[in-house]
């Protein structure tokens, strides 16, 4: 009779400790989406700033210039949907295709015959040039970074026990971050068009 | 006069800035003066003896969509060489703050600069934020010319100092005759539209809206489109089932198809909802004696004198167009009172008008000034700050 008792109470016990332990991991995994995002909203806004200081240098042709700052120009906050400041409605293109504009006018200066031989000698080109390509391939890791981890989440969420107890609370199922990231033409990638 | 016009859009695709550049060579040409024009295209394009080709143009984002643009050091060469074999008395750039040739000529050339502004462009900060980019070769232009009071606004409140006016031309004599389609414009009525499907500011989802209204109520009327698209079937399912086959896709059409497409149809609609400077298809319509209905936007309320000269209604609203297309479906003295007006209104927008008004601003700059020639820096990036 009291084995028994102990035994029930054990079982909730447990069921109740792991329980709290999914929702834990939940709320943990929901915490990580937000830093992967900090991090992406990061190394987007250091990629803008090293194009704009690139078509700034006067390395470039004006024509050359003028579209990466354009481009620069778009995915600021404010003008594009996302990250605008409080009480500020962006205006704009969405962060996504904004940012994918960015990625296509990079991409449109680099593909030029002969770009980076045009520059080699100007003073500070290389180290820019590699700035600016570094500042790229960090956009697509953290990218990756936070769509794996969105993945995960959103695994996580679609469980039945999760689903049925509710382990997410309020918090949102955080949304993917698409946009055409390369800075070198593929054959896989969007079309230029949209 | 010898005279150096730069074209910054390709000119194997369609586009209003490169028919103005086209038809104002032309013009000047049949006035006497020798004219040279550069401007993007492939180079399997067949091009007339006057234009010179800067190779291919490179589809990239700008300004919220894709322009095909010629930019980048390999483009400064060919610019500067063309100027450099020109000897052109008179240097005339279109659309200067456009990333593209004229930009590049711009900041090449010395001389007597003339340049044009085609874009109205409400509100963006865009030219404003990007100027000290473009400034070194804004600041070498001499005359400057807007083709409406919208573009010489953008102008004067984005990049400062002012602009003569010279309203686009229309070679309204290529407008006035043609054979309609074969069995258009029909018992039933016909509206027509001419511009790109997919590009949002043209208003053709104004026109689809309104056309369930009225082809609802008139079960003879049909539409005809043309112009290109990425995807025309989504155009077709935007319109209802049972209005579908009434609705007719050409497609993009070629010059001479164009026309006879304005010869198809009983009332030309342009339901623009903005970012239009001039709104040349319309005054082609005008040019081939079409009663317009347009939206009440300031190039062509402009154009329209006021209302006088065709309909307006209020930009966007689809109910409106029904009405005011629907009027003019059921009145045909109106529709020939209509046509006779714009007929008188285009005229004085013809380009031998309008090649004469931007000769006198050649004849202005080159006063007192030596020919067009290349700076003296050769591959060098001079931008001062």
């Amino acid at each position: 009779m009291i084995t028994d008792i102990v035994i029930v109470v054990a079982a909730a016990l447990l069921a109740g400790v792991y329980v709290s332990w999914r929702a834990g991991r939940i709320d943990r995994l929901h915490a990580r989406v937000e830093m992967a995002r900090a991090a992406l909203d990061v190394t987007l806004l250091r990629r803008s700033s090293v194009a704009l200081e690139l078509a700034t240098s006067g390395l470039l042709d004006p024509a050359t210039s003028l579209l990466l700052a354009a481009a620069v120009h778009g995915t600021r906050p404010g003008e594009s949907g996302v990250a605008a400041p409080a009480g500020q409605q962006g205006s704009g293109r969405p962060r996504d295709l904004a940012e994918s504009d960015l990625t296509r006018a990079l991409r449109a200066a680099f593909s030029q015959p002969g770009f980076r031989a045009s520059l080699s000698g100007k003073e500070g080109a290389d180290e820019l040039l590699a700035e600016v390509e570094a500042a790229a391939h960090q956009v697509f890791l953290a990218r990756k970074f936070y769509n794996d981890m969105v993945a995960a989440t959103r695994e996580a969420r679609r469980r039945p026990l999760a689903r049925l107890l509710r382990l997410c609370g309020k918090a949102k199922a955080p949304e993917f971050f698409e946009m055409d990231d390369s800075l070198v033409a593929e054959r896989s990638s969007a079309p230029l068009g949209l | 006069m010898k005279i150096g016009i730069t074209c910054p859009y390709s000119w194997d695709v369609p586009g209003g800035v490169q028919q103005h550049i086209r038809d104002l060579a032309e013009a000047l040409i049949d006035q006497g003066h020798e004219v040279s024009v550069i401007s993007p295209a492939d180079d399997d394009t067949p091009l007339p003896p006057y234009v010179t080709g800067a190779g291919r143009a490179v589809p990239v984002p700008y300004n919220g969509s894709v322009a095909r643009l010629s930019f980048g050091f390999l483009s400064v060469s060919r610019v500067r060489r063309w100027i450099r074999e020109g000897g052109f008395d008179v240097l005339h750039v279109h659309e200067p703050e456009i990333p593209s040739l004229s930009l590049l000529a711009c900041w090449v050339a010395t001389g007597p600069i003339v340049a044009t502004v085609h874009t109205a462009i409400p509100r963006s900060r865009i030219l404003l934020v990007t100027y000290p980019v473009v400034r070194t070769g804004m600041e070498k232009i001499n005359g400057r010319i807007a083709v409406s009071e919208a573009a010489r606004t953008t102008l004067v409140e984005h990049i400062g100092g002012d602009a003569v006016v010279i309203p686009n031309g229309v070679a309204t004599r290529r407008y006035r005759k043609a054979d309609p389609l074969p069995g258009w414009p029909g018992s039933g009525g016909a509206i027509g539209f001419l511009g790109r499907l997919d590009e949002p500011r043209k208003g053709l989802s104004v026109l689809l809206k309104a056309f369930e209204i009225l082809g609802a109520a008139r079960p003879g009327l049909r539409l005809l489109i043309a112009g290109p698209a990425a995807n025309a079937a989504e155009v077709l399912h935007r319109v209802s089932a049972g209005l579908r086959d009434r609705v007719v896709l050409l497609g993009q059409v070629s010059e001479d198809d164009k026309v006879r497409v304005l010869h198809s149809v009983d009332v030309f609609c342009s339901p623009n909802t903005g970012g239009e400077s001039f709104g040349i298809v319309t005054a082609e319509a005008m040019a081939a004696g079409l009663p317009i209905v347009a939206s009440d936007i300031d190039a062509f309320r402009q154009v329209l004198r006021g209302g006088q000269a065709g309909e307006l209604f209020a930009t966007g609203d689809a109910a409106d167009l029904a009405r005011a297309a629907g009027r003019l479906l059921d009145d045909a003295s109106r529709r020939t009172e209509l046509s006779a007006a714009a007929l008188a209104a285009v005229a004085d927008y013809d380009w031998s008008v309008v090649a004469r008004a931007v000769f006198s601003v050649y004849e202005t700059v080159v006063l007192g000034s030596t020919q067009v020639a290349v700076t003296a820096a050769g591959g060098d990036f001079p931008q001062d700050g």
